[in-house]
């Protein structure tokens, strides 16, 4: 059994949190880089301009990517010979979230009740996915999500006769449908199989993925690649204004599921997609 | 182009869609609650909380300012949310609105009959763009954190004219000429 604190889970979540919003991954930078090369359009390549100069201020100044810092969304895995000390869990990663957007100068974009809508103030509360795994560390994800993308995010709870076309073609209706609303270049994050709730998280762990990796399952890989260029030749661009690149990478997860159903979750995420790992 | 606000119907008539400036001068961030209440106050009592007439509106809520800056990261957010509200801003006077993202026939109908613009700023770059902003002052709601209304002041800040006056719209027409028809 080892022993972890919860003061060393507040420092790591706090510091994280700030990491992740104002340090682009290299794996979107290097995407965004690539894409204004192939970029045909005067305006699109402009906008790649901005966004990689954006990016270059915001680290300097260690200043949030985007002012939409999100709400924290993070997940532990937690080896089952750990022993947490000094408190719960959960407040322990509340807190880790009120120090570092305090601390990190980031937005606090959270409100108490959907319909009330009371800014809490703190950014907290987090959403926090936790699964116990072998081995005494644990492994934390901090991923701060924005909403206008959010929003663009569906679920479908397809019949088995729709097959991958039937996938493939929702696929491309969400995002057809998204169109300029999530800061595109985006990255597409879908969830296949399981059941309606574990499909949106499988289509949350898929944004986690980096760009331009690609599923290990023969049949989803194609999937992935034959979306993409799908989704390239929509046209929609940079900023939704016209161009090459509409999306960035489209990850695609699966788990088995019903003999009566095949649920699709597909969450869309803008060029600023944010993950910071760490184990401790 | 440097566009300076407020600005009036006749010149806003000379912005066309696709037209890359810059505006100077003093906006409003309001988004979704700001929008909200201020309308719910201009019906009891007949007033703004600042006067609305030929000026802009940027759909945006910032990230708190480090010492030393004016503001934080401050990009647009996405504007159909607040389509809902436009129509009645822009009868009552509003000239322009900065924002990404597309808007209702609702909002084009209003922007064509009040001589409208719609801006689009680039979404997720909100470092770059609060470089063009030089002083920041809550004006209203302050209650509501980072969507209480703010009034900027801004030098050269970039954006391109998505939808004109006249309802030509970039989104409509500009990912056409990219698409290859092989869906």
């Amino acid at each position: 059994m080892r022993e972890i604190s919860t003061k060393l889970i507040i420092d790591t979540i706090a510091e994280m949190c700030i990491t992740a919003n104002c340090n682009l991954n290299q794996d979107v930078y290097t995407a965004l880089e690539e894409a204004k090369q192939k970029e045909e359009s005067p305006v699109g390549k402009e906008i790649f301009c901005q966004l990689t100069k954006n990016a270059d201020i915001a680290q300097e100044c260690q200043m949030p990517i985007c002012q939409d810092t999100g709400i924290a969304i993070i997940f532990m895995e937690i080896g089952q010979e750990v022993h947490i000390t000094g408190g719960l869990l959960e407040d322990a990663v509340n807190e880790g979230v009120r120090q570092g957007y305090e601390k990190g100068y980031l937005r606090k974009s959270v409100v108490q009740d959907p319909f009330l809508r009371v800014n809490t103030k703190d950014n907290t509360p987090a959403i926090l996915y936790t699964k116990i795994v072998a081995g005494d560390n644990i492994e934390i994800t901090v991923a701060p999500k924005g909403f206008g993308s959010e929003n663009m995010s569906r679920v479908y709870m397809l019949k088995p006769s729709d097959g991958m076309e039937g996938a493939k073609k929702a696929i491309l209706e969400t995002v057809k449908e998204a169109g300029p609303n999530p800061c595109p270049p985006m990255v597409v994050g879908v969830g296949c199989g399981g059941s309606f709730e574990y499909s949106t998280y499988l289509a949350k762990k898929a944004l986690l993925r980096p760009i331009g990796s690609h599923s290990d399952k023969k049949h989803i890989r194609e999937m992935e690649e034959e979306l993409l260029q799908k989704m390239n030749d929509m046209g929609i661009g940079p900023q939704g204004l016209g161009g090459r690149t509409t999306v960035l990478g489209v990850n695609i997860e699966t788990y088995p599921t019903h003999i009566a159903g095949m649920p699709i979750a597909i969450n869309i995420s803008c060029h600023v997609t944010r993950h910071c790992h760490k184990i401790i | 182009m440097n566009v300076s606000v407020p600005f009036t119907a006749e010149q806003a008539k000379q912005l066309k869609a696709g037209d890359t400036i810059t505006i100077s001068g003093v906006i409003y961030t309001a988004r979704d609650a700001a929008h909200k209440r201020m309308l719910e106050d201009y019906h009891k009592t007949g007033k703004f909380p600042f006067d609305i007439e030929n000026q802009i509106v940027y759909y945006a809520g910032p990230a708190p300012a480090k010492p030393g800056q004016a503001i934080g990261s401050v990009g647009p957010t996405t504007s159909y949310r607040m389509d809902a509200y436009s129509p009645a801003l822009l009868q009552l006077g509003l000239r322009g609105m900065i924002g990404k993202g597309a808007r209702s026939q609702e909002v084009i109908k209003a922007m064509k009959q009040y001589s409208g613009v719609y801006f689009g700023a680039t979404g997720g770059a909100g470092a770059l763009l609060a470089n063009h902003i030089e002083k920041v002052e809550i004006i209203a709601y302050e209650d509501l954190g980072a969507e209480a209304i703010r009034k900027l002041t801004v030098k050269e800040f970039p954006v391109i004219v998505i939808i004109d006056s006249n309802g030509n719209n970039l989104y409509e027409t500009e990912p056409q000429k990219y698409k290859r028809v092989n869906q």
